[in-house]
């Protein structure tokens, strides 16, 4: 995801379901409106739940990427 | 789809209280009115400080019981109540104790822990459910 500019970040490694989605509405809660962040997840529910939730929230996810043996990045827009 | 989901806590065996509150935290995430009403076993565990020593598990899978407990602290799990705590803060979730259940044991409200907002009647918890999901844990 170069270019993209993020504004917070979490490693919510070694955190289970539904931590890492935990996380990430907390940051997207604490961010401010046009700010990307972004959550490490080694959870392989994450995949599912971390998107699922950000169509729900009406957010953007600007990106997934794998980042290290079973862990994601997921990257979220608050665009609204 | 439904916009509200009731859980009927019954049960206050670790393994259905951690079901309880990871089930909650997805519904509250995914914008839903969430209500446990906590009732007999499901509402002893609610009791002060209870968590901290129930290491009690499903009679159905006890087998595994110390199994499930020792993973759980080895890979450092928060409690059942901590995600449900957590579920509290990002969502519309609600903890409500069975009136019957505390009257029989002589529970008052400032026994429980203070997730717990009030006491109920079973009608009440019927007629705020009607329309959602219900599940009996």
């Amino acid at each position: 995801m170069e270019g993209v500019k993020i504004a917070k970040e979490s490693d919510a490694r070694g955190s289970f379901c539904p931590g890492p989605l935990m996380e990430m509405i907390r940051l997207v809660r604490s961010a401010n409106v046009g700010e990307v962040v972004a959550v490490i997840s080694g959870d392989e529910g994450s995949k599912k739940d971390i998107p699922a939730w950000i169509n729900k929230a009406r957010y953007e996810l600007v990106g997934t990427e794998e980042v290290g043996p079973g862990a994601s990045r997921f990257l979220c827009r608050k665009n609204h | 789809m439904s916009d509200k989901l009731s859980i009927v806590l019954f049960s206050g065996t670790v393994d259905k209280l951690m079901a309880a509150s990871v089930i909650a935290s997805g519904a509250a995430a995914m914008q839903k009115e969430v209500t446990i009403f906590a009732t007999f076993y499901g509402l002893f565990a609610l009791r002060k400080g209870d968590w901290k020593q129930n290491r009690r598990v499903s009679k159905d899978f006890e087998d595994y019981g110390a199994q499930f407990l020792r993973v759980l602290e080895e890979k450092k799990a928060p409690s059942w109540l901590e995600t449900l705590r957590n579920a509290m803060d990002i969502g519309d979730v609600k903890v409500k104790a069975c009136g019957l259940t505390m009257d029989l044991l002589s529970i008052k409200l400032e026994d429980l822990e203070p997730i717990v907002s009030e006491i109920v009647g079973v009608a009440h918890f019927v007629e705020e459910a009607s329309g959602g999901q219900i599940l009996f844990l």
